[in-house]
């Protein structure tokens, strides 16, 4: 285990670089010249656009930029923004909102799904089961932006249980509402993963069993529906902690929240390689990780999965 | 088939000591059924039957007939959306019907043990083996904590896992699946229950693993006083394992009674083409057949399918003249199973086997699951290389074929396979599927290929409409007999039987064994048989090959082996044969 866990550490060296140079690749052939749309319509003298341009190495062919990116990159150095602020620094504050929005949201989603889930999957066919999914079809189908803007109004603006807008600080009790909006989705499709996973589970040989030897009914779902039925969720899961770090942009957006989504959208509409690339970095190592996390997982939920060295 | 069904035999069975004992378990006129979209479809109608304290009721029947529905309804556990719909179940005198389910929790395990089917799916994957047979310990209120810990290892070691106490910590996929049956009956047993439900528990496994599991079933239900209700296909099995049987046809009992009885003077015309089709007991009326001129075969009346089997198989002569079509000299087989990192472990899963094939005839192989067998079938077949040796065919060296070459001699020599399940294309309906070969070998025009088809269903005896309907909507017989005309449609000399009747019911078995003696006949095929069914063995083979790890223990033609194994691992087998020592009365 330590051995493979070793192994696939390894495997993000290739990946990691891979992944920089082509998103590196992508923003240096975005079309428009960023300098000048810095300036918009009055153009500045032309020697200032030059100094500009070499002061961020745009003049250098796209490789060359790339390694001198990637050098300082090591180096602690992850560049500055057009405006002159350390992407270092912009990260800094990102980050630790988004990260604990997408947490949120996915303690929210696996807690809530999961329940709801084997709830339904037990009483297949009753009403719980039927609304159950009404509800996440209803969730699937609708856009995030309704649902978070629906949930604004009626949790913020009529009840005033919530803030409209999340402060900079960004401290958990004001994200639990748009925690909520970006869980939605996700939530929706652990709902029916579990369903489905739990009445197959319910059906098996070894369920049978097990209520044969006398065991009672608490115990048959809780020790041998439950476990078996985690497995394809936990891999959703750590599939989705993913999505939802950069995945909300939507509802970053609705309640101003200064996250990853947004700033990676605004760096992407300005053309700043160093500030996407930068970003894109950090959500390639959290992917990779994620997914390891997820493999471990796997093999911990379902023993028959051994990894060879 | 006759349509006359009788009466249901609904008195108790007695169990011939004389003793007014109080029965343990006694059905009255139990009905099951399944609820569907087209309304509730009986399963069991009308079943009664009792068993005594102390004793072992076998019910037989093929699949369908409802016998392990009747065993389900007992302790309440029927798949899906089945019913008890009247009837009574009568549990020392208290009706198991009328139970709520936390008052059969009671029931389950510390009354009545289950040992299920199939050793592979009934344990659960995630969870160690000493936790669940623990749990069943804890549940059942037989020993808590510590004390419960080595009652498991106790249990397990009763069942038969010498090494229980270093296994404990092991997962279900780490034992094999004799070893996992061993594991279910010391669950089903280990609150010692008054009553065993032993729902067909060997049936997946091989004839020796089978017999060994079986033995100690009895040693063990007979030292605690355990009432055994053991299901089964096999009368054999049932007729040795059993004092009493009682036979299930559609959800009705047909026939019940002290099992040498019902053996040896069935009355109900099903039970009589149960006797008839046991390949087990076939074999023994072979052995009369030849013993006795007058043809013992000729005691089933009506000149049913098997009895023709049973004659041709006691007249079988050996066909002196006939060329070698096969002949398979010192071939090995090494397999590479990667280890850790680079390093391979290298195991012969064939090791220097030679025989031949005379045109016409049929050789068996048989060996136990693991044996090679199913490998040489492989290698002949052309479906892995051959690591040394040589396989000749029709006088040519096969090995290393290539392209069109190849493709001639797969034309030639053709396999039908075990699953008839898993070998047809679900989505292909049958036309397509028996035509599909001459597709492939760009054989005809579409109206030749139909025509062909056409005679193919009729060589299998299946009607002309069949070609239309899908595999799931047919019958395992239905099945393989469709894998038989798919294989059969490029005329070819030679087919491989991988194991091709192992998955049927014994009528059904019976059914296609026939068939294929005819068509033997019929177009001069050489078949190769393969199995792990001795019994099957007697009733179609000339030749066997007995194969154990990797070789060729004993080679002789089927009568001396039957008559006079000379290897210790060939007795073995042959003794292994259900209701072998069984005194088959005439």
């Amino acid at each position: 285990m330590i051995w493979y866990t070793g192994k696939r550490l390894l495997q993000m060296i290739p990946v990691f670089f891979g992944a920089t140079l082509l998103i590196y690749f992508m923003v240096f052939s975005l079309p428009g010249d960023p300098i000048a749309a810095l300036y918009g319509d009055r153009p500045p003298a032309p020697g200032v656009i030059e100094q500009i341009r070499a002061q961020y190495n745009l003049d250098k062919p796209f490789i060359v930029q790339y390694l001198i990116y990637i050098g300082n990159f090591f180096q602690g150095d992850l560049g500055t923004t057009y405006s002159g602020r350390p992407v270092g620094d912009v990260m800094a504050q990102a980050f630790p909102i988004t990260a604990r929005l997408a947490l949120l949201a996915l303690a929210i989603e696996a807690f809530f799904g999961i329940l709801v889930g084997l709830v339904a999957g037990l009483r297949k066919g009753k009403l719980f089961d039927t609304s159950a999914l009404v509800v996440s079809l209803l969730l699937i189908s609708v856009p995030t932006f309704v649902i978070g803007f629906v949930l604004q109004y009626v949790f913020a603006v009529k009840l005033g249980w919530a803030r409209t807008t999340v402060s900079s600080e960004a401290p958990f009790s004001e994200l639990l509402l748009p925690a909520l909006v970006l869980a939605s989705v996700s939530f929706a499709y652990i709902v029916r993963l579990t369903r489905a996973s739990v009445s197959d589970n319910l059906n098996a040989d070894f369920v049978r069993t097990a209520t044969a030897k006398g065991l009672s009914r608490r115990r048959v779902v809780g020790v041998h529906v439950l476990r078996n039925s985690l497995v394809p969720v936990v891999t959703f899961l750590g599939v989705d902690l993913g999505s939802l770090m950069v995945g909300a942009i939507v509802t970053e957006g609705i309640f101003n929240i200064n996250g990853v989504g947004g700033t990676i959208y605004k760096a992407i509409k300005l053309g700043e390689g160093p500030t996407v690339v930068s970003f894109i970095a950090v959500m390639v190592v959290i992917f990779v990780l994620a997914n390891l996390l997820v493999d471990l997982l796997y093999a911990a939920l379902d023993p028959r999965i051994r990894y060879a060295k | 088939m006759s349509q006359t069904v009788i009466e249901p035999v609904s008195e108790p069975v007695n169990d011939g000591s004389g003793l007014a004992k109080e029965p343990l378990l006694q059905i009255r006129d139990l009905e099951v059924g399944f609820q569907t979209q087209r309304g509730l479809v009986p399963a069991v109608r009308g079943v009664s039957l009792t068993l005594y304290a102390g004793q072992t009721l076998a019910i037989v029947g093929e699949s369908g007939s409802g016998k392990t529905t009747t065993a389900q309804a007992i302790i309440k556990l029927l798949a899906g959306t089945g019913t008890i719909t009247a009837g009574q179940i009568l549990f020392e005198g208290r009706d198991l019907a009328g139970l709520s389910e936390k008052q059969m929790q009671d029931v389950r395990g510390r009354l009545i043990g289950y040992v299920p089917q199939d050793p592979m799916s009934n344990l659960n994957p995630v969870w160690n083996i000493g936790f669940q047979v623990e749990e069943a310990i804890r549940a059942n209120n037989v020993a808590q904590g510590k004390a419960a810990r080595q009652r498991t290892i106790q249990v397990l070691q009763e069942a038969g896992l010498s090494d229980a106490q270093d296994r404990l910590k092991q997962f279900p996929h780490q034992f094999s699946g004799g070893m996992r049956q061993r594991v279910l009956i010391g669950i089903g047993l280990s609150a010692r229950p008054k009553l065993l439900i032993a729902d067909e528990p060997t049936s997946a496994l091989d004839v020796t693993v089978q017999r060994q599991i079986l033995d100690h079933l009895g040693t063990l239900t007979r030292d605690y006083g355990t009432s055994v209700l053991f299901i089964t296909h096999d009368l054999g099995l049932a007729a040795e394992r059993a004092e009493q049987l009682v036979v299930m046809y559609k959800g009705k009992v047909v026939e019940s009674g002290p099992s040498q009885e019902i053996l040896a003077n069935p009355q109900h015309p099903y039970t009589q083409r149960l006797v008839a089709a046991a390949p087990s007991l076939a074999s023994r009326r072979i052995q009369s057949a030849k013993n006795d001129d007058a043809s013992g075969a000729d005691i089933y009346s009506g000149g049913s399918l098997d009895t023709t089997l049973v004659a041709r198989a006691a007249e079988r002569e050996p066909a002196a003249e006939a060329r070698d079509l096969i002949k398979v000299q010192n071939i090995s087989k090494m397999y590479r199973i990667r280890t850790k990192g680079l390093k391979y472990n290298e195991l012969l899963a064939v090791n220097d086997v030679s025989f031949a094939i005379k045109k016409g005839t049929t050789t068996a192989l048989v060996g136990e699951s693991g044996s090679g067998k199913s490998t040489v079938a492989k290698l002949i077949l052309q479906l892995e290389s051959i690591t040394s040796g040589q396989i000749e065919f029709d006088g040519q060296d096969v090995a290393g074929l290539k392209g069109t070459a190849l493709l001639k001699f797969r034309r030639r020599v053709q396999p039908v396979f075990q699953d008839p399940y898993g070998s047809l294309d679900p989505q292909y309906n049958v036309g397509n599927t028996i035509a599909e070969p001459l597709l492939a070998h760009k054989i005809g025009s579409s109206a030749e290929r139909q025509a062909r088809v056409r005679e193919l269903l009729d060589q299998v005896s299946l009607p002309w409409a069949t070609r239309y309907r899908y595999p799931s909507e047919l019958s395992g017989g239905q099945r393989q007999r469709i894998a038989v005309a798919r294989a059969l449609a490029l005329k070819p000399d030679v087919l491989v039987l991988d194991e091709a009747v192992s998955a049927l019911d014994v009528l059904v078995q019976g059914q296609i064994l026939n068939l294929l003696t005819e068509l033997q006949t019929e177009l001069d095929l050489t078949y190769l048989f393969i199995t792990h069914d001795l019994a099957v063995v007697r009733l179609v083979a000339d030749n066997v090959c007995v194969m154990q790890k990797g070789k060729i223990v004993e080679s002789a033609s089927t009568d001396e082996v039957f008559d006079s194994p000379r290897e210790a691992y060939t007795r073995e087998l042959l003794a292994a044969i259900p209701g072998a020592n069984f005194e088959f009365g005439r």
